[in-house]
């Protein structure tokens, strides 16, 4: 089964979930028997024939092949400019370059189509969406389309961009078959673009451990964060971690409307907000407003090691998502044996048992819940093992056997079809 | 011959709100709104309607017809107190039951709790205010003892006797039997005058259980059918022990399915074999001697494949929970403040725990289908908001 799959961005070089999963997907699904990946990106990342060399070693007797679309055409656009173009979906304004650059890209891809031997072809997200329509077009293989995420979860519903709304309605009304990365997001894909349940199969994001350095070795590192940190935990500070863009879609400002009131309970918390977005000054705003300024520390965008101590020393992670298609970073702080609270709006609660689960909107109850965490340990160590099973679990190589299923079933459909 | 032992458990519990850490100030700990899923006189009312009301005049309309028929309950306090408050009609023919004279009522503790495990003391009084409330109501002397769950062991034996039963119901776990039947009198080790009756749970589940289920190779399960498998133990064993949750009719196992039908058909199906009969748990401890000392050190029940504790006791939260409200008794009890024992004991009904189980995979969806609350992390929740308020109340009363 050889696939032409069409992805945006690739780790490091990334700026969200998309290109973790993409990561994430790939490798597993070359580990699968009979299973030859051909990997497209837009354009040539700087360092990215570095990056491609580390990414091989990364993966032994991997057979993914990367390709970049040359696009001398295009406009330079790098993976921060796309985060800023991201930063603004909450407005619905994107850059022109963008919708340009995606367009060249899926002109591109004719060409790749053309020169490349594959049996299906793979897409993902919007951004490539026209790379995919395209590639089904010059070679009549069947096209699956992949939803990470929707205009319709970016905007909350409103003023999503039409631009990105229509390529996203074009993807998945060409494809043969569309993937979501959750149940939550297929009801958004029915509901919100019209597409038929039996169309969609929902393929659940996964999580690998060994992306996950060993948390303990980390805290015992010198570090600020985790030095300062422990002084606080061994006065018996409990942390409180949000981690996340900071943006109205992932619900900033409602973990700092909770935190106030958690503190009326439980004075002795601090609420670290981990990342960055177009809301910080905002937030900034509303925390010192309700007096609470000193209890809420913004530590700006945390990778690597940093991140994982700041998981590690938390108490409680919470995710107050209007709407999460998935939510990996509540896997990755499960893995960290650290409990999570997530809102119903998220996809990652339907491979969860083991997290609590409120309305984003239900404030009360979520400070009910943060409360109840923060005090019983009981509580918390029941959580964080329920969830730890469960994310140790939550595999990519199920994802991967997943996606190979669907592969084959449209392969062989579409053999039936000639015969 | 085979006797068989019908023998019914009626239990609902006190349940929690959705109490929440705002609500710390106001004692109201069971009484949810009207028309939620945790409002005790809707479930009550629910389940009096499918079962109890149609349950209790298959079974007088049984004992009218069969002169050989017995069935025996267990009927915990905190469901006779609901009962009496909302729904007199139930307890009235619950008496037209006792009066036949051929219904035997068992003794348990007044609010189905873990007590055994925890408080000898509380757990004699529990049974005593049980056995009080079976006087009152039906004026009634009960001989036999379930212990909550069928929780048992050893110990547990020695406890009981003490208070006054020999006769003991609990489970036939495989682990404890080995190669042994259910389907004898056994007795605790060095105590030949108590008689142990075990559940046959192959048989009790099939009723209970399996009666819908259209995967089972046996669907669908009819009178004739169970008859012949109860007939069959005829040569192999003495009795034919059925025990099971009275919401088994008509509640667990919908009217549709057709379980009314099939009980109401089943003791002729029984009685057309000319060796076998009905009895009551007492009866049988009259009538059969122990065939060997049963060995249980380790406690047993009747709950999840495990048949052990780990229904109520198996992660932090469960033990937690029930260390701290056993961990109040004596300063509970000093108070001598009616409400509030009242309101501790009632957190006591092992419910509570179980729905703080988080066994998810064997049997997390009978859990699940038990469990009233979204998840078992609310009902801990709500479970500790109210101990906070709870040991506030006893702080303001301690004298």
């Amino acid at each position: 089964m050889r696939v032409l799959m069409f992805g945006w961005e690739f780790p490091p070089h990334n700026s969200g979930g998309l290109g973790v999963a993409c990561r994430g997907l790939t490798r597993a699904l070359s580990n699968l028997e009979d299973m030859e990946i051909t990997f497209v990106l837009p354009r040539r990342i700087p360092l990215l024939d570095n990056y491609m060399k580390i990414a091989f070693a990364e993966l032994p007797g991997a057979q993914v092949k990367f390709r970049e679309v040359d696009s001398l055409l295009t406009p330079y656009i790098t993976s921060s400019i796309y985060a800023d173009s991201l930063k603004y979906a909450g407005n619905g304004i994107y850059g022109a370059d963008l919708i340009a650059e995606v367009v060249r890209y899926g002109e591109a891809a004719r060409k790749i189509a053309e020169e490349e031997t594959f049996d299906i072809i793979h897409a993902h997200d919007w951004l490539s969406f026209l790379a995919g329509i395209n590639a089904k077009q010059v070679s009549g293989k069947p096209l699956v389309v992949h939803i990470h995420a929707t205009e319709y979860d970016r905007t909350g519903g409103n003023n999503g961009h039409p631009g990105v709304i229509k390529i996203e309605k074009e993807g998945l009304e060409f494809a043969d078959k569309v993937c979501t990365v959750s149940g939550y997001t297929k009801s958004i894909v029915m509901q919100e673009y019209g597409i038929a349940d039996d169309k969609i199969e929902v393929v659940h994001n996964g999580i690998d451990e060994s992306d996950i350095s060993q948390a303990e070795n980390a805290l015992q590192t010198f570090s600020e964060i985790s030095d300062g940190l422990n002084v606080l935990k061994d006065n018996g500070t409990k942390l409180v971690l949000f981690l996340g863009r900071f943006t109205v879609q992932k619900g900033a400002d409602i973990f700092i409307q909770a935190a106030q009131r958690v503190l009326q309970y439980r004075p002795n918390t601090l609420f670290l907000m981990v990342g960055s977005g177009e809301l910080e000054p905002q937030l900034i705003n509303q925390a010192v407003k309700l007096g609470i300024g000193d209890k809420v520390v913004f530590t700006g965008f945390l990778r690597g090691k940093n991140r994982e101590r700041i998981y590690s020393a938390a108490d409680l992670f919470v995710m107050p998502s209007v709407s999460e298609p998935f939510g990996l970073v509540a896997l990755e702080s499960l893995l960290h044996e650290t409990p999570i609270i997530i809102s119903k709006q998220s996809g990652v609660g339907e491979v969860l048992e083991g997290a609590i689960k409120v309305d984003f909107w239900d404030v009360d109850q979520m400070v009910n819940m943060m409360v109840s965490v923060l005090e019983h340990s009981s509580l918390r160590n029941t959580l964080s093992q329920n969830g730890k099973q469960e994310a140790l679990r939550s595999t990519w190589d199920r994802a991967a056997y997943r996606c190979k299923q669907i592969y084959k079933q449209l392969v062989a459909e579409q053999n039936l079809a000639y015969n | 011959m085979a006797s068989v032992c019908l023998y019914f458990h009626v239990h609902q519990p006190y349940r929690i709100r959705d109490y929440r850490i705002f609500d710390v100030g106001r004692p109201d700990y069971f009484q949810s709104e009207a028309g939620s899923r945790l409002s005790n006189p809707d479930i009550l009312n629910k389940v009096a309607d499918k079962c109890y009301v149609p349950a209790n005049r298959l079974m007088l309309e049984l004992l009218n017809t069969y002169p050989e028929f017995r069935v025996s309950y267990s009927i915990t306090g905190v469901i006779l107190d609901q009962l009496l408050e909302h729904r007199p009609d139930v307890i009235e023919l619950f008496r037209q039951l006792v009066d036949t004279g051929r219904v035997e009522l068992l003794s348990e503790t007044y609010y189905h709790s873990l007590a055994a495990l925890y408080s000898a003391k509380e757990f004699k009084e529990q049974v005593d205010m049980h056995r009080r409330k079976l006087k009152d109501l039906f004026n009634y002397e009960p001989r036999t003892f379930r212990n909550t769950e069928f929780i048992y062991n050893n110990d547990l034996a020695k406890q009981v006797h003490k208070l006054g039963y020999d006769v003991i119901l609990t489970e036939g776990a495989d682990h404890v039997l080995g190669w042994r039947s259910p389907n004898f009198v056994y007795a605790p080790p060095g105590q030949p005058n108590t008689k142990l009756l075990l559940k046959n749970y192959r048989l009790s589940d099939d009723i209970a259980f399996r009666f819908s289920s259209r995967d089972w190779a046996d669907f669908p399960l009819t009178a004739d059918k169970f008859g012949t498998w109860v007939s069959a133990i005829n040569g192999s064993g003495d009795l034919v022990n059925l025990f099971m949750d009275y919401e088994t009719l008509g509640e667990h196992q919908w009217e549709d399915t057709g379980i009314f039908d099939f009980m109401r058909q089943m003791p002729a199906e029984i009685l057309k074999h000319p060796d076998n009969n009905f009895v009551t748990p007492a009866e049988a401890a009259e009538r059969f001697s122990p065939t060997a000392e049963l060995d249980v050190p380790d406690y047993i029940s009747w709950a999840d494949i495990e048949r052990d504790l780990s229904a109520w006791r198996s992660n932090e939260m469960q033990h937690d929970a029930l260390n701290k409200i056993y961990k109040l008794e004596k300063k509970v009890l000093k108070t001598d403040d009616a409400a509030l024992i009242e309101d501790w004991r009632r957190l006591q009904t092992s419910d509570h725990f179980y729905y703080m189980c988080t066994k998810w995979f064997n049997d997390g969806d009978v859990h699940k289908y038990f469990n009233p609350y979204n998840s078992p992390y609310e009902a801990f929740v709500a479970y500790m908001n109210v101990l906070r308020d709870f040991e506030i109340r006893l702080k303001a009363s301690t004298k």
